[in-house]
């Protein structure tokens, strides 16, 4: 049981950062390019037009979900566990999630660099 | 890409990586935090170690905000692993740990990881304007 609950910590960190991260990314595309927004409206306005974005707070809610999910996951499993199959598992599912709710156009280039980052988390962190 | 775009790049995955390590250092100073008492945590803030990781990841968010706001998520993320490979390459020379033929493969996949997304556009509807660029250019020289 302890095994099921520490893969459930991790499916939950993947699911909410992988949410939290395409949140983040949509919200900053409809502010768009910040460098050349404070060049226009200056640094106090650049916060305010990011604050005022509501998919950015869901985001930042969600991390914080994914944050807790990862105390979770590693009540019930050791860390060299949970920290590299989320971290690698989150590269991949971002990869997915990227192209089919942000529609980025996943090319094989960014298909072998999410695969080729994830195995090097993976062994890194393991 | 301009300089100060690949800066910004540097800037997420050195930041992120040091804000981590700060973090880790201070909490294992703090001590371990039963889930009876976990408004306890709450107090860690005052830890300088804590504090000052904070600081480093308000800095990462920035840059990685900024990062999103002219780039693909997909050609974002490797640059946040790449934060990995810093603290690995600190971790050897700076503070002489030893490092196994497995992380350092680790390292190298990584690496290659994000040269692969760096050679390629940093956004899918920058790619988009090109390809109208080019099929503007071509009715252009069509008689």
């Amino acid at each position: 049981m302890t095994h099921f609950y520490a893969w459930l910590g991790v499916f939950l960190i993947v699911v909410t950062s992988t949410t939290g991260d395409c949140l983040l990314a949509r919200a900053m595309k409809q502010v768009g390019d910040l460098g050349a927004l404070r060049k226009q409206r200056g640094i106090a306005q650049t916060i305010l037009r990011v604050l005022r974005t509501p998919s950015l707070m869901l985001g930042i809610a969600f991390m914080a979900l994914s944050f807790f999910s990862l105390l979770f996951a590693l009540s019930w499993g050791d860390v060299s566990m949970v920290g590299p199959a989320s971290a690698s598992l989150t590269f991949v599912a971002n990869a997915f999630a990227a192209k089919l709710f942000l529609h980025e156009r996943v090319d094989r280039r960014r298909w072998t660099a999410a695969v080729f980052v994830a195995a090097g988390v993976f062994l890194l962190a393991g | 890409m301009t300089a100060g775009k690949y800066f910004v790049l540097l800037g997420v995955a050195a930041f992120g990586a040091i804000g981590d390590t700060l973090l880790a250092r201070g909490m294992k100073s703090f001590g371990a935090v039963a889930p009876s008492q976990i408004f306890h945590l709450l107090s860690a803030v005052l830890n300088p170690w804590v504090f000052l990781g904070i600081f480093f990841l308000l800095a990462f968010m920035s840059a990685y905000l900024s990062a999103l706001s002219w780039a693909d998520l997909t050609y974002v993320l490797p640059a946040t692993a790449f934060g990995y490979v810093f603290i690995a390459v600190i971790a050897r020379f700076l503070l002489h740990e030893h490092i196994s033929p497995v992380r350092w493969l680790g390292i190298v996949l990584i690496t290659a990881g994000v040269g692969f997304v760096a050679g390629g556009p940093e956004s899918s509807s920058t790619k988009k304007t090109g390809g109208t660029e080019s099929a503007l250019s071509t009715a252009g020289t069509r008689p």
